[in-house]
């Protein structure tokens, strides 16, 4: 199908964008890749009045660290993503995720702000976000805000942004000696949307896993971290109490690739697969 | 809008509506109607073209996104010669059926070999996966695709 008709402006600056998206309101809808957007406008789910492309903004640009953090500028695509050497140092689980998101000749055009901002409970980033307890960083015409990952997936396609904030950037700890992560999607075809999906993050310390954090993602209608089971994990409790547990973490849903139950059996498939990888000394224990 | 970008290697400039995206554009404005629509949502991958070097899908792209960008489509890969030898293959190799899907499936298989010298068969399929052909299971694109790389590599 054909869009419907819609004005477009190219922002040249922040500035130009925050005063664009305020003028214009719910009226008007971000393009950044259009990896998302476009298919909405092309089967007339979104019919915005106007588009700013933000695209090229050199404020969102860049993959840089300070002392503390990795810092990755909202417009970053998914192919620079997978090709950073300091996201392969700093948030592997980034570099090892981004191969399973659709298609090359749409990671050359989608970005990681993109896909946080438009939070699809089935994209990978959102649930690494999670995974990597990052910050998600905002700018409105009252300024900078930032907050955490876990704070900003509010449900379906729902993020804390307000309506004339830009998501800007994405922050992320550095990483830290015995930082492990493991990432699994189960999906019929490669390229398809997961029909289950994990992206883990943990350190080792003592031989044992903690700081655990598991995101998980098309469970549910939005990225879901599994504490309960990541506590047990922590805890020693092992990979069957931890799989078990999900059953209170998650809230599977159904859909036509897959029915509830057959997801917490899926999400228990990937927490074996992925917890076994990042330890496997707990795979002869379980 | 008045966009100027461009194609195969010609300037062109333009007045095109906000919602044209490029593939229509190139269809329709340029009459280069090599580029093709299937799903117009991304999926099939019947519509991949070049755009600033890379390969993109065509119907997720507005012509307006494209201003100022540099697009090369399947008429300009073939007529320079790029792909010739993967052409053939594909012929020679009967990677072909319908054609509905080879200008997208050459446009792809080229990144590919270009990103890639020696693929895998595993990694040609990864790579073409956004890519649907309903005519041949891909057998024969695999093969073609294999045996480009190794004549280029033996080329080398």
């Amino acid at each position: 199908m054909k869009a419907s008709a819609f004005d477009y402006v190219r922002a040249k600056s922040l500035p130009e964008a925050l005063d664009l998206l305020a003028r214009h309101g719910e009226a008007a809808k971000l393009l950044a890749g259009g990896q998302s957007l476009l298919p909405a406008l092309n089967l007339r789910l979104s019919a915005p009045e106007i588009l700013i492309d933000i695209s090229h903004l050199p404020e969102l640009r860049g993959i840089s660290t300070t002392a503390t953090s990795l810092r990755i500028g909202a417009l970053t695509r998914h192919v620079e993503l997978q090709n950073a050497a300091l996201v392969a140092e700093h948030a592997p689980v980034l570099t090892q995720a981004i191969g399973h998101v659709a298609h090359a000749a749409i990671r050359s055009r989608g970005t990681i702000g993109g896909s946080l901002a438009n939070a699809d409970p089935a994209a990978e980033l959102p649930a690494c976000a999670l995974a990597l307890h990052a910050r998600i960083v905002m700018q409105s015409p009252r300024g900078e805000r930032v907050i955490a990952a876990d704070d900003f997936f509010t449900g379906l396609f729902a993020t804390a942004l307000l309506p004339d904030e830009i998501l800007t950037a994405v922050e992320i700890n550095l990483a830290q000696p015995g930082d492990v992560h493991g990432f699994g999607e189960l999906a019929r075809r490669s390229g398809d949307y997961a029909i289950v999906g994990l992206a883990a993050q943990g350190r080792v310390q003592n031989g044992k896993l903690a700081a655990l954090r598991l995101g998980y993602f098309s469970i549910g209608t939005k990225a879901t971290l599994a504490t309960k089971a990541a506590a047990i994990l922590t805890a020693g409790g092992g990979i069957e109490a931890a799989a078990a547990a999900l059953a209170d973490d998650l809230e599977p849903h159904d859909d036509l690739q897959a029915d509830a139950a057959t997801r917490l059996h899926l999400a228990r498939v990937l927490l074996r697969r992925v917890i076994s990888g990042m330890m496997p000394s707990l795979k002869a224990a379980a | 809008m008045n966009i100027t970008l461009t194609v195969n290697g010609e300037t062109v400039t333009a007045d095109v509506l906000p919602r044209t995206h490029l593939v229509d554009f190139l269809r329709e404005h340029l009459e280069l109607t090599g580029s093709h629509l299937g799903c117009e949502h991304g999926v099939c991958g019947a519509c991949t073209i070049r755009l600033d070097g890379a390969i993109v899908r065509g119907c997720l792209v507005l012509a307006v996104q494209a201003d100022g960008g540099v697009v090369e489509t399947i008429e300009g890969l073939s007529d320079s010669g790029e792909i010739a030898d993967l052409q053939a293959a594909f012929i020679a190799r009967n990677a072909l059926q319908c054609g509905f899907c080879t200008p997208g499936m050459l446009m792809a298989a080229q990144d590919l070999l270009l990103h890639n010298a020696t693929p895998t068969r595993e990694e040609i399929r990864e790579h073409i996966s956004g890519n649907y052909c309903r005519c041949t299971g891909y057998q024969a694109i695999v093969d073609a695709v294999e045996t480009t790389a190794k004549q280029r590599a033996r080329a080398q």
